[in-house]
């Protein structure tokens, strides 16, 4: 039994620098994917219809869009379990990167910034004759990270990026985990140094849309928040994120609840003048719309009950 | 123009790990490849790569025989004997190199089981060994700094004077095309499965590399020898790994019987892949199939052996058949997977023609022979895109580069403008390919007779003739991806004829070759490589000895 889809597909003409949605109706089996109709396409209906793929089978990254507004891989995405019992499809390149024609993006930042993060093995010390010894769970665990194809999905949908381009993104930073946790690197201070500047971990505001995206279930912002603590592990915690962090969970561990209007004066310092006058306007703004936290903050009844649960995790760690 | 001592044609493992040889030898090392080297098919490779190590009690000369029987002896035993002996060192390179082995209790390497091997001896990475290894290569060459040109698509080598010395190659951004100048060139292009329909290769495999070098006047090898493997998903032809017969998965019929055991009493499952695909395939003609397929049955290998070592398979599975794999079987078929034969080339890599070198999938050393093991491609593309790095780079230290100008690249520009020029004609390449392909699967399949064939190397003809005339609707420069159809598909035309021609020329059953008009092995006339060279007017077919060192042929039984 084929079903009929129509896909609205984002084009563009480089030649005439000319962007516009074309509309294909076609039949399909009802096992489809949205790549095998849109090579359905390119090869019956328009030639002209640029996009890369290559394995069909999720592994080698090529293809990933944006469908129905969001990134995934087009060849892992079955038409019929999209909304609308498949019909109307929206496919657009993916975001956050130049288009070079049609579907096709220029990944050459992406490339960049994977390079940025030295992503190559650095042992210490003259090698072993054999193999490194490792356990085995660690390298599997790093095995569930090295499954990134670097499709550039979670790239394509971070929202960081949409705001600062110099942010090293989800998938980066998911391949610098991979370095620093493995067993045979020896330079994961460095690394975490690295990371620790402007564009790097801290950046991340942990909206989950990298995750969401990724098809291979390599959640890179979790990476990113276990390089965060990782980060203030080895002594780097005197950045305003790490600060964050700590402070949070300090507030938290006494009063059991957030305390914002401490939060930010522990981050930055008292005596951070810039900064202070930088967050005046969110304070009016909040006073002004009866949103303003308490002066006084109390501390929640039983607030020792979570200062036990903080004490537990601690002595788990 | 470009000037580099040593160019790779193709950046997967073959490609990757040559380059880094050649840089590690002081050459200027450039990569091209027509997608980025991250893209590569080697990416594909699921189950893992075989090595014996001693320290597992496992002995070289034990992998050599495995894979001189998996050959049914036409492998060179020299060239085996290279590679299996080699094999261990590797191994603990790429794992030195950062690729993330599975381990045992202990903490070392551990390994799974594979077909047609009496040892567990195949290393891996859950189910994504190829896409570990690749992306472990890729950081290599990124560290070396090698030069990579990635979305560059070779339109043709460059012969002076009868040795390579480069390529002309269009940057598929811009659509311009380039003359490198190179004092040697490897071909590392990979595959040719899209000449077949189905097929578990990846779109991008096209036999690009084998015509290339065809075209300039190196001989194929043993092109009649085209593997399928035995597990390819019902509908979209996806692999499964062998793995999951590694890892004691059941094949059954549709009676529910544990079919290998007429076949292969002793190996069962995990008989060498052409046992294994025509014990399917008699199943099925039999009439002891569901729907064209048989099953893999993995229920009772348990969520942890699942869940830690064919992830992969049950997410392919599950997106592309909508089967549980620990709940039901899978429907499985034999499909076409990889092809033993290709570039004639000696242990080093080097072709015939001086300053050619090739490895990988697209290079016929030979190791394989009439039928590859699994987890033995792996280990071919790294074993021998080394040692073609090596060479490559020494014959650059030698030679000075040939007079080569920019005018070389004006040919296939007239190539090109014509190609672009076509009127519609109401053909198409898409629809030049699918009938190729499925005449490819229907007689050069698994079972084969002189009839199909010939039926087969007529319908080529014929499609050659259309290919002349076959319009390119895409008439822009920026990433005209229908021109680079159009032009690979004229790579795809050259090795399927080369495929039937050879195989009717072998008249006897061996390996992946089973002619029904030649059931028997046929030692006395055949245990010799074909060797198909292209002519002006066409092509001529010749023959080398197999290289026997220390393994004669006796029956094959698993």
């Amino acid at each position: 039994m084929t079903l009929q889809t129509t896909l609205r597909v984002s084009r563009f003409n480089p030649e005439e620098q000319r962007s516009y949605w074309q509309e294909y109706t076609l039949d399909v089996e009802p096992q489809y994917t949205v790549l095998d109709a849109l090579i359905k396409i390119r090869e019956y209906e328009d030639g002209s219809l640029g996009l890369r793929c290559s394995c069909r089978s999720s592994i080698c990254g090529s293809c990933a869009i944006r469908i129905n507004g969001h990134a995934t891989l087009a060849c892992k995405t079955k038409l019929r379990s999209l909304a609308s019992g498949g019909r109307h499809v929206t496919v657009e390149p993916l975001g956050n990167l130049p288009i070079i024609k049609d579907l096709v993006v220029d990944m050459t930042s992406h490339w960049n910034k994977v390079m940025a993060v030295k992503p190559w093995l650095q042992p210490q010390g003259p090698e072993p004759e054999h193999e490194y010894i490792a356990p085995n769970e660690t390298m599997l665990h790093l095995a569930g990270v090295m499954s990134c194809i670097m499709c550039g999905a979670c790239v394509g949908d971070c929202t960081v990026l949409q705001v600062d381009p110099n942010f090293l993104g989800p998938a980066a930073l998911a391949k610098a985990y991979r370095f620093v946790g493995d067993p045979r690197d020896a330079a994961g201070k460095e690394r975490l140094k690295a990371l620790n500047r402007y564009g790097g971990i801290w950046d991340c505001t942990r909206c989950y849309e990298c995750v969401q995206a990724c098809p291979k279930g390599v959640a890179p912002m979790e990476r990113i928040m276990a390089l965060r603590d990782k980060a203030i592990e080895v002594g780097f915690d005197n950045t305003y994120g790490a600060r964050h962090t700590i402070a949070f969970g300090e507030i938290l561990e006494h009063a059991g609840r957030l305390d914002e209007l401490r939060l930010p004066i522990k981050t930055f310092g008292m005596f951070n003048f810039i900064q202070m006058l930088q967050l005046l306007p969110v304070g009016l703004r909040a006073l002004m719309r009866g949103k303003m936290p308490p002066v006084f903050h109390k501390p929640i009844p039983k607030a020792e009950n979570v200062r036990r649960i903080f004490k537990k995790m601690e002595s788990k760690r | 123009m470009f000037d580099y001592d040593v160019l790779i044609i193709g950046a997967g493992l073959a490609g990757m790990r040559a380059a880094l040889s050649a840089h590690q030898r002081g050459a200027d090392v450039a990569v091209m490849s027509k997608v980025h080297p991250v893209r590569s098919h080697s990416n594909a490779a699921q189950g893992g790569v075989n090595a014996a190590l001693t320290d597992r009690g496992d002995q070289w000369e034990e992998h050599a025989f495995d894979t001189v029987k998996g050959s049914d002896y036409l492998g060179d035993q020299d060239a085996i004997e290279v590679m299996c002996r080699e094999a261990g060192q590797e191994i603990i390179s790429l794992e030195h190199m950062g690729v993330i082995f599975n381990r045992d209790e202990s903490g070392r390497l551990g390994t799974r089981a594979f077909g047609g091997q009496r040892q567990a001896r195949t290393f891996f990475v859950a189910d994504f060994t190829g896409q570990a290894m690749l992306h472990v290569l890729y950081e290599q060459i990124m560290k070396a700094g090698v030069h990579v040109y990635d979305e560059w698509f070779v339109t043709s080598l460059i012969i002076e004077d009868g040795e390579c010395a480069g390529a002309v190659a269009m940057e598929i951004r811009s659509g311009k095309l380039h003359v490198i100048r190179a004092k040697a060139v490897i071909i590392a292009a990979g595959g040719l499965g899209r000449v077949y329909e189905p097929s578990t290769n990846a779109l991008i495999c096209t036999g690009d590399g084998i015509s290339l070098a065809y075209r300039v006047g190196a001989p194929l090898m043993d092109m009649e020898m085209v593997q399928y493997h035995p597990t390819t998903l019902k509908g979209s032809g996806v692999l499964i790994t062998e793995g999951a017969r590694g890892e004691g998965a059941y094949l059954l019929n549709a009676k529910g019987e544990r079919f290998m055991e007429r076949y292969a009493p002793n190996m069962m499952e995990l008989a060498s892949r052409d046992v294994v695909s025509r014990s399917e395939q008699t199943e099925l003609n039999e009439g002891r199939g569901i729907d064209g397929c048989v099953l893999l049955d993995c229920r009772h290998l348990g969520e942890k052996v699942i869940k830690e070592r064919l992830l992969q398979i049950m997410e392919i599975a599950a997106d592309f058949a909508d089967i549980d794999i620990m709940k039901q079987p899978i429907p499985i078929r034999p499909g076409m997977h990889y092809q033993m034969g290709g570039i004639k080339t000696d242990v080093n890599g080097a072709t015939p023609i001086p300053g050619l070198y090739a490895a990988g999938e697209c290079a016929c050393v030979s190791v394989h022979g009439g039928n590859r093991l699994g987890a033995n491609s792996l280990l071919d593309t790294v074993i021998f895109g080394r040692r073609s790095g090596e060479a490559a780079a020494e014959r650059a230290h030698q030679v000075s580069h040939r007079n080569v100008v920019d005018s070389y690249s004006l040919r296939d520009e007239e190539t090109i403008k014509s190609l672009l020029s076509r009127e519609g004609n109401g053909d198409s390449v898409a629809h030049i390919r699918l009938e190729m392909g499925k005449a490819m699967d229907q007689h050069l399949g698994v079972f084969r007779n002189s009839e199909g064939m010939e039926t087969a190397l007529n319908q080529i003809e014929q499609l050659k003739e259309r290919y002349r005339k076959v319009p390119v609707q895409d008439k822009g420069k920026v990433f005209n991806t229908d021109l680079i159809f159009a032009l690979e598909l004229g790579f795809m035309l050259d090795c399927a004829e080369a495929i039937v021609v050879s195989a009717l020329e072998r008249k006897e059953s061996r390996g992946a070759q089973s002619r029904l008009d030649y059931p028997k092995r046929d030692d006395a006339n055949w245990l010799k490589h074909t060797l198909l060279t292209k002519t002006d007017g066409g092509h001529k077919i010749g023959y080398l000895p197999v290289v026997f060192t220390q393994w004669p042929p006796t029956e094959r039984k698993y």
